[in-house]
């Protein structure tokens, strides 16, 4: 595996990277099966780090691992370390709801809860804080705002949140995700169900939210791996194949897999 | 390599490599017949050299074209997108080739059957035949994406650059001797500086080759043979 870094080229104006989340020798079953093979990876701190690699590589299992989401099934289980902050979050006792609103999730389909749009912001902020009503509307104005959906839904806030199309959706679940405000947000294929417009927003929204959140974004879009994220790594049969500067990736990849993958040549 | 998962997109770049080869034939054939054109006073040769010329900006433009449409439709990675940029460089170059020797062809027929004393014409005739060389081995170097080839000819353009470098002070020393011989000496002057030039360009694409295979540009400077060596002409192209 190939795990590059603070290359010579990267220009000098940039901050040095702090590495929020080190993935240390992570291993992880499904039951018997070796879904991740001694990954070593870090995600730094409000940088955006994509995961690419064919069907089955293990970057939605790796995402799922970030924030423990594994251990809502029987019989998976990771090995190794996974440092938040330098706090080990696989080992037993992490408080996992309290790990949960730091390291939020949005998913491929977009999941709102069936309930008004603005009790879908509010529901989540309920289960961790007590707060007034006045601060809760402050809370879900701003959440709205940083999904770039307030706008749209300022007028409606009592309709039901599936009344929204699949992109308003799709926003509606990051805006719950960043009321709760989080430190890192994991995207997993964020864009897969929504139009070309649709994805454009979210590409936008990742832009700018990465000003305040780590982010990490699995996608089967090169394109898109290409446009929103400074690192990607490139995974292959629970394999990390390649990590490195996005540009180096997409332009000169080290590793032939990582190659024939980006330019279609796999399989 | 491997192909691609969709073969149409292999189809492109075949049809993208076939085009510069395609350019790459004319523009050698062009240059030869050009410098004989002019070394033996051929009007009809060179008449036919700068006919020729349409062909290749016609090919540059499909080149472009092609390429671009390539991209929009695929959104090219790695290799593949190097390979397009590629093939644009390298059309635009061999273009600049076979205008410099369109160039050559019209100063042919300016000279109208002048006489072109014997030691002059074969130092043209050297310089043209090295540089003719250089395009060929780099044609040949890009065709089979051998970097080491490439590297070869970049390295050693210094040879030509000697060559023009004498020539030049030849056809000086003929000026100084009988203004008569200002006239077909500026003309040939002129053809060098072209021949000159068509060696530069193998040594762009040499270049491009080696960012192609690499992905990398060269960043370190040419050897150069002419360094302390400031000719009259001032300016111009490099």
């Amino acid at each position: 595996m190939t795990i590059e870094t603070h290359s010579s080229s990267q220009s000098s104006a940039a901050l040095p990277m702090r590495e929020r989340i080190s993935v240390r020798d992570l291993r992880f079953y499904y039951g018997e099966s070796l879904a991740l093979k001694n990954i070593n990876l870090p995600l730094y701190d409000r940088k955006v780090t994509a995961f690419i690699g064919p069907s089955g590589c293990g970057k939605s299992t790796l995402l799922r691992v970030l924030n423990r989401m594994y251990d809502l099934y029987p019989g998976q289980r990771a090995e190794g370390e996974v440092l938040l902050d330098g706090e080990n979050i696989l080992q037993p006792g992490i408080d996992l709801n309290l790990l949960r609103s730091r390291v939020g999730m949005v998913f491929q389909k977009p999941t709102p809860f069936p309930m008004t749009i603005y009790d879908n912001i509010a529901f989540g902020v309920r289960l961790y804080e007590k707060i007034s009503k006045a601060d809760m509307d402050v809370r879900v104005e701003e959440a709205l705002s940083k999904a770039a959906l307030w706008k749209e839904v300022k007028d409606k806030l009592n309709a039901s949140g599936l009344s929204l199309s699949g992109g308003q959706q799709q926003r509606l679940c990051i805006a719950r995700t960043v009321a709760i405000k989080p430190e890192v947000i994991l995207f997993d294929e964020p864009c897969s169900a929504l139009d070309p417009i649709s994805t454009a927003k979210i590409e936008e929204l990742i832009d700018e939210l990465k000003s305040e959140y780590t982010i990490a974004i699995v996608t089967h879009n090169m394109q898109q791996a290409a446009r929103v994220s400074e690192h990607t790594a490139f995974m292959y049969l629970g394999d990390l194949i390649e990590f490195n500067e996005t540009s180096n990736i997409f332009t000169t990849p080290k590793d032939q897999r990582t190659q024939d993958y980006i330019t279609g040549r796999f399989g | 390599m491997s192909d691609h998962t969709v073969r149409s997109f292999d189809d492109e770049l075949l049809a993208l490599g076939r085009f510069i080869s395609e350019m790459g034939g004319i523009a050698e054939t062009m240059f030869a017949s050009s410098v004989e054109a002019l070394v033996r006073s051929d009007t009809q040769l060179a008449q036919r050299v700068i006919a020729t010329d349409q062909r290749l900006d016609t090919l540059e433009r499909e080149i472009e074209e092609k390429a671009i449409l390539t991209i929009a439709k695929r959104q090219p990675m790695a290799v593949d997108l190097r390979s397009i940029i590629t093939s644009i460089r390298i059309a635009a170059d061999l273009e600049r080739v076979g205008d410099l020797a369109k160039n050559i062809g019209k100063r042919a027929v300016a000279m109208n059957g002048q006489f072109i004393p014997q030691k002059i014409a074969s130092g043209v005739t050297h310089m043209a035949d090295l540089a003719l060389e250089r395009l060929k081995t780099v044609l040949d170097a890009y065709m089979r994406q051998d970097v080491e080839t490439a590297l070869e000819v970049w390295r050693t353009d210094d040879e030509i650059d000697t060559l023009y470098n004498s020539l030049f002070r030849e056809l000086l020393t003929y000026m100084m001797e009988d203004p008569r011989n200002i006239g077909f000496c500026t003309h040939l002057l002129f053809c060098a500086k072209n021949v000159e030039r068509i060696g530069d360009h193998a040594t762009n694409i040499a270049e491009t080759i080696h960012y192609l295979v690499t992905g990398k540009t060269i960043t370190i400077e040419r050897p150069r043979s002419d360094e302390g060596y400031v000719p009259l002409e001032v300016g111009g192209y490099n």
